[in-house]
């Protein structure tokens, strides 16, 4: 307690110094949720802004990858197993909780282990896992894909929207809507990735970045550094989370990602299609690919709802209190756009834990 | 010749068609392990005499999946469950009526177990089941078993307990630690199992109240934190009194256990079920009375003070956190789901 | 997608460890990660070991989470 109050004080000095706002964004939901639940956020000085980015990996799927999956899910003999960030967000029409209470079969999974398992002791019963998540979750989506041909697991496939994070981190630089002055680049992605992927927004945006760990202490010290080099007018990405990144990342989950995936343009919701942001799953391992299982189905066109600036919330231009929807029509129970039902979207971490300070944020954002 | 000398070893359809298999599913389970003498008539309503003071009824369903977990089954919780609602009104429980929804397919053996267990939590607190009904249906997603218990407890006199009688100033306890049933039954689940030692607190709390009760009669508040957790508990408490709760997150009593299964699944232990601890809301200078009172009990051992009520913001529940932030404690919306992110 | 935990290998088989995280033991899949050992500790999501941490690591991570007040399982 004693070592954090010292961080807090830190920042507290540095932001002085600063004499200006600073705008922070922390690109991981996790982050986000994190710094809600620790109380984080109430701690920092008024002039340091958190913003949430895109890297909600249940926010930023498609609509139409949702109704994709509800309508799998009503095939015959067919079980669609997901992690349970995916039951309640909102498709066109309809999410898998609800589909599950029309009949459809589907399974809450803690990892696509327990996916592939479930497909070995049934196999007269396709099963199809969600493929959802950046790159801390593609390896093992690979593993199990990889695992499935070795075997001859055929009743095994994958839905797959992964998706990788620096390609979104570059679209949102280069669209010029933010005025970012450091980055919390996401901890566990890193693990995967390393940290040299980070290594073009110093170089062409001069904006410094830190790769943070999700405790609360790790997050205070990295607002810190980020604040330090603010300061310093450097622009460096530093690991602060050394526990679990190095600047190569693991080199086993990089490569079976490669050689169960290839990187395909992807289209993000609220943000649009970004080049290279996405992983489709290669023609060797084609029969374990539900898009070409289930190739032929019937997917109602994808419809934005009005009203809805999900899109401008994960890219941090808004906040949850700027949406006309927020707490009126999209409330956890009733979300609308998916930002609110993920419970790392930015809108459902405001609405769990914000109410008290959140009309300090507006307010001091508008500065 | 007797057609069922042989036992049967499923519930069959028949078993809720009222002729002999339904009596042999009576008799040779449910009178043999719950019987009393009011049961025993197997009149189609039970009458009992009560004294002049005021009752209180209660009724509750449960469908828990699996129907075995750590430390319990469907039968103790039903029977726990439905004293305990009893008894966080400050009334001493009891009767019970028992229904029994049966699936074609539950082995009989499971029946047996479920009733067994029931009959022994009764004997050990006293309470009778003196009414009840079996029926049968198709075989389906429910893992063999739904029960009701509807339950009948004496208001003990001068004590007045209300979920809307919390004052500023008050202290809030918590019998002992958090999230254990919950996280036990998740530890089953198809699709998330893990083991551990961990297993359910069900536990029937009458003993451990009156014990309360007797050095503390104004009592302002009993709650048993199930479904929603503590966070949903608390958030009733200070909807209902229209007054503000302040919790401690270092206070909060939690096992290892949860913890590593809750940072697993992204789970909150404060979300998580229980089904053998209370809320207790109790005067500033009663807290030591109620502390010790509640220590002494093998269901109160590590019961402790959490927070306090306050008198802003109405209706909300404040979480200090462990790094001296502060923050909303909600209802969870719907199921709390495992998740990855 | 960042929710991962730091976790203990007790056994190992293969591709597959048992782990442990607080008491709670599960499954775990060790293919991600370099020469697994028994007793390492390694970072677990989604029931895949995607780091390892040393015992170094582990205090830092122990020093900087002040827990809930912990009980035994009696």
């Amino acid at each position: 307690m004693k070592q954090f109050s010292s961080h807090i004080e830190n920042i507290q000095r540095l932001s002085e110094k600063t004499g200006r706002a600073v705008k922070l964004m922390e690109v991981c939901g996790t982050h986000t949720m994190a710094a809600f639940r620790s109380g984080l956020r109430s701690l920092l000085p008024s002039n340091v802004l958190l913003l949430s980015g895109p890297g909600c990996p249940v926010c930023v799927t498609a609509g139409d990858y949702i109704d994709r999956a509800i309508v799998i899910a009503h095939e015959p003999n067919t079980l669609v197993a997901s992690f349970g960030d995916m039951i309640r967000v909102p498709g066109t029409d309809s999410s898998l909780e609800e589909a599950r209470a029309h009949g459809a079969r589907v399974l809450v999974v803690y990892s696509p282990l327990d996916a592939l398992n479930e497909a070995i002791r049934h196999p007269k019963t396709q099963v199809v896992f969600l493929g959802v998540g950046f790159e801390t979750t593609a390896p093992a989506v690979a593993w199990t894909i990889r695992e499935s041909k070795r075997q001859g697991v055929s009743n095994y496939s994958v839905l797959c929207a992964h998706k990788t994070i620096p390609p979104a981190m570059a679209a949102l630089l280069r669209s010029g809507d933010v005025k970012i002055d450091g980055f919390m680049c996401p901890g566990h992605v890193s693990v995967i990735i390393g940290s040299r992927p980070y290594e073009f927004i110093c170089r062409d945006y001069n904006i410094p970045c830190v790769v943070a760990g999700f405790e609360t202490a790790d997050m205070a010290v990295s607002i810190g550094i980020l604040l330090q080099q603010i300061l310093n007018h450097r622009a460096e990405v530093v690991i602060q989370y050394s526990r679990s990144v190095n600047e190569s990342g693991n080199a086993e989950a990089q490569a079976i990602m490669n050689e169960v995936f290839e990187e395909c343009d992807d289209r993000w919701r609220g943000l649009g299609m970004i080049p290279h942001s996405g992983l489709r799953i290669r023609k060797q391992f084609a029969q374990h690919d539900a898009l070409t299982i289930f190739g032929n189905l019937n997917i109602p066109a994808p419809r934005e709802r009005p009203g809805c600036i999900c899109g401008a919330i994960l890219k941090g231009t808004q906040l949850p209190a700027d949406c006309p929807l927020f707490r009126t029509q999209c409330t956890p129970e009733t979300p609308v756009g998916a930002c609110m039902v993920s419970s790392e979207g930015t809108c459902a971490a405001y609405y769990k834990y914000a109410k008290y300070t959140e009309h300090h944020e507006s307010a001091s954002k508008k500065g | 010749m007797n057609q069922h000398q042989k036992k049967d070893e499923v519930i069959l359809m028949s078993h809720g068609g009222g002729g002999t298999r339904t009596k042999s599913i009576i008799n040779d389970i449910i009178l043999k392990n719950l019987g009393n003498a009011i049961l025993a008539k197997l009149d189609d309503a039970a009458c009992i005499t009560v004294p002049e003071s005021e009752l209180a009824l209660t009724t509750d369903s449960y469908v828990v999946q699996p129907i075995f977990f750590p430390g319990g089954d469907i039968g103790k919780l039903a029977v726990c469950g439905t004293i305990n609602d009893l008894a966080m009104q400050g009334a001493e429980p009891r009767y019970l009526c028992l229904g029994l929804i049966l699936e074609e397919g539950l082995p009989v053996s499971d029946l047996e177990k479920i009733i067994q267990s029931m009959g022994r939590v009764l004997s050990a607190t006293g309470v009778s089941i003196v009414t009840g009904d079996t029926k049968v249906v198709e075989r389906g997603q429910n893992n063999g078993l739904l029960i009701n218990t509807s339950g009948m407890g004496v208001r003990c006199p001068g004590v007045d307990v209300h979920v809307s009688n919390a004052c500023p100033g008050d202290v809030i306890i918590i019998t002992g630690s958090i999230g254990d049933h919950g996280i036990a039954v998740i530890s089953c689940r198809e699709g998330l199992k893990f083991e551990s030692e961990l297993v359910s607190d069900v536990a029937p709390l009458w003993d451990l109240t009156h014990r309360l009760l007797k050095v503390i009669p104004n009592v302002h508040c009993l709650r048993d934190p199930t479904r929603g957790g503590l966070a949903a508990a608390l958030c009733d408490i200070a909807r209902t009194s229209d007054a503000g709760i302040r919790i401690n997150e270092t206070s909060l009593p939690v096992k290892r256990e949860v913890i590593g299964a809750c940072r697993m699944l992204g789970l909150n232990p404060l979300n998580v079920a229980n089904e053998g601890k209370a809320v207790v809301v109790c005067q500033q200078e009663d807290a030591e009375k109620a502390l010790d009172a509640l220590r002494s009990h093998p269901y109160g051992r590590d019961a402790c003070v959490i927070g306090v009520v306050t008198p802003a913001p109405a209706g909300m529940v404040l979480l200090e956190t462990e790094m001296g932030g502060e923050r909303i404690v909600e209802i969870p919306s719907g199921e709390d789901l495992p998740r990855i992110c | 997608m960042c929710l991962a935990v730091p976790a203990k290998i007790l056994e190992i088989e293969g591709d597959t460890a048992v782990i442990e995280i607080n008491g709670v033991r599960r499954s775990g899949n060790v293919s991600l990660i370099h020469n697994p050992e028994i007793g390492d500790y390694v970072l677990l999501h989604a029931g895949f070991a995607i780091q390892k941490w040393s015992e170094e690591d582990v205090r830092e991570f122990n020093a900087i989470t002040e827990e809930m007040q912990k009980l035994e399982q009696t």
